[in-house]
């Protein structure tokens, strides 16, 4: 009984100063948005973005001195919320917005196509649209049935949530409960070095992560899509079919900073950037 | 202090998880026929195995190794080699997780592949585990061994047992308590390990039906999807945490109800 009479009031005031914490983070959120004539913007969304993103801001910055950018991760889906609610100025999202979300504002930045990627040793050359699907819901299930060796095939699927798996399943047609996969990674490092140390693997990544790691030697190779090839070029020019738009989004026509940055982001001023962060410029 | 904090702790899971505990019910987290957030089904059990799977395995292999590593160390190994041994055990339980995890997704994994594909599986799993729970269960265990009061030692030596005969007659039943603790330990970092596990698993959602078969644990679960989770799906990873402090919660109960009776009298 003494030890629970110590315990109570301690664990009360520990709430209390968690709530008066919190308390503190709220005035920070509105003061963000205050702040936005005195130069503050935040961005939070998809985790694709950020890092183009963050670089971006970090150009801006040094040609605007007196104004900061915050970019915070959390998905494409916190960037629709925050931007909608106003916790952030501008959110990040890597997909084309939904029928729902038509009341935000949408401005390109860059593209990023997924490619589907095999090891370097798998002699299999081409993939039909029917193959990939009969081969990630495990109607197939060994190589000799597409023209390759006789050996099993090992499904590398993304983690729920994932706008990459969202890209992919929409694409193929396929609900991700439908796929048969061995194995499941979270990003698109995880997902080379997964399909670059098993021979007999099939995944799908980014084309930008996936032509770096080429290049550096890592024995994977890109499959062509409905006889597209997988390149850079392809996504640009938007006849690779797999590939998606990465967005800024406001929630009304954006103005002051919003629009400066924004406007910036698009500018031909930052593509070193884009091509640096792996991703493909808009074509002007 | 620490009490009020872990208090603070549950709390929170339970407040966070509570959306999902409303709008799906804490039973469709066991009977639903898939883990498929984004669709609406949200099954634990798999991976509820997998935990416990993974956990099992690697305690039952790393509790012999490490206790018998400890008895090496203090009864059989010349005092220089026993020195050597016991920093190399101190520096492979400094090693952080991820790096096991990516030694094992670079080493383990394509070596298991060779035998049965996909290679990320349970077996990569337990072997990864085991080898970072190891210096948890070597190191208390060696403690315990040192804290056997001399004088038993003596008493075997003037009866003419042989060095075994001691080690297991004598300095066992003298040194269970903490070797009980160290086990307590070990599962409690086999249960909790995140990154490594998350690497060499393959995260496939099923029930393991060999050690061959890909599998995810609770934490893998959320540390994979917690950073794209919206709404119902990260409520409902908060309850994978629940679990997962349910597990604990239990551990701790039965290790005190067993020594309750039988270790510290």
């Amino acid at each position: 009984m003494k030890k629970l009479t110590k315990v109570v009031p301690l664990s009360i005031s520990f709430l209390a100063v968690c709530l008066w914490l919190q308390s503190c983070t709220k005035p920070s959120q509105t003061a963000a948005q205050s702040e936005q004539s005195q130069g503050k913007l935040v961005l939070t969304g998809s985790s694709t973005v950020a890092p183009l993103a963050a670089e971006i801001g970090k150009r801006f910055e040094s040609e605007h001195p007196g104004v900061r950018v915050d970019v915070q991760t959390g998905g494409s889906s916190r960037g629709i919320t925050d931007a909608r609610q106003g916790v952030a100025n501008v959110g990040m999202v890597s997909r084309a917005l939904k029928d729902e979300e038509k009341d935000l504002q949408a401005f390109s930045i860059a593209r990023d196509g997924v490619g589907i990627i095999v090891h370097k040793d798998n002699p299999v050359q081409l993939l039909s649209d029917k193959q990939v699907v009969d081969i990630y819901t495990g109607k197939i299930n060994n190589w000799k049935q597409v023209k390759g060796k006789d050996l099993p095939i090992t499904v590398v699927n993304k983690a729920e949530g994932r706008s990459t798996l969202e890209l992919f399943t929409n694409y193929f047609k396929l609900k991700n409960s439908d796929i048969k996969a061995q194995v499941v990674i979270g990003d698109n490092e995880q997902g080379i070095k997964t399909v670059a140390g098993n021979p007999n693997a099939i995944g799908y990544v980014s084309i930008g992560t996936a032509e770096h790691n080429a290049a550096q030697e890592v024995p994977i190779k890109l499959l062509p899509i409905a006889g597209v090839a997988a390149n850079t070029e392809n996504v640009q020019n938007s006849t690779f079919p797999l590939s998606r738009p990465l967005n800024l989004v406001t929630k009304t026509q954006p103005k002051g900073l919003e629009k400066q940055f924004i406007d910036f982001a698009r500018s031909p001023q930052v593509q070193d950037i884009v091509k640096e962060q792996n991703f493909v410029p808009l074509s002007k | 202090m620490a009490g009020a904090i872990a208090l603070l702790i549950v709390v929170f899971l339970i407040l966070e998880a509570l959306p999902a505990l409303q709008h799906i019910g804490l039973f469709r987290f066991f009977t639903d026929s898939s883990w498929n957030p984004t669709e609406g089904l949200y099954n634990l059990t798999p991976m509820l195995w997998g935990t416990l799977l993974a956990m099992a395995g690697s305690v039952l292999i790393a509790t012999p190794l490490g206790i018998m590593s400890a008895v090496f160390c203090h009864y059989y190994a010349p005092p220089v080699v026993a020195q050597l041994y016991r920093r190399l055990i101190e520096l492979l339980a400094g090693i952080p997780s991820v790096v096991y995890g990516f030694w094992g997704l670079v080493v383990l994994v394509p070596l298991i592949t060779r035998i049965q594909a996909p290679g990320t599986s349970l077996l990569a799993g337990i072997a990864i585990l085991t080898i970072m729970i190891l210096p948890t269960i070597a190191l208390t265990a060696d403690a315990s061994l040192a804290k056997v009061s001399s004088d038993y030692l003596r008493g075997a030596a003037a009866l003419g047992l042989s060095r075994w005969a001691t080690v297991w007659g004598v300095v066992f039943p003298a040194a269970k308590s903490g070797l009980f603790t160290g086990l307590i330990l070990e599962t409690g970092r086999a249960i909790g390990e995140t990154m490594a596990i998350l690497m060499v698993c393959g995260n496939v959602v099923q029930t393991p039906k060999s050690l061959f078969e890909p599998m995810r644990t609770l934490t893998a679960n959320i540390a994979l999807e917690m950073a794209y989770a919206t709404g119902d799906h990260r409520s409902a990873l908060f309850v994978s945490g629940l679990v997962l402090m349910a597990i604990i919660v239990m551990l701790v109960a039965a290790a005190e109800v067993i020594s309750k009776g039988r270790i510290y009298d």
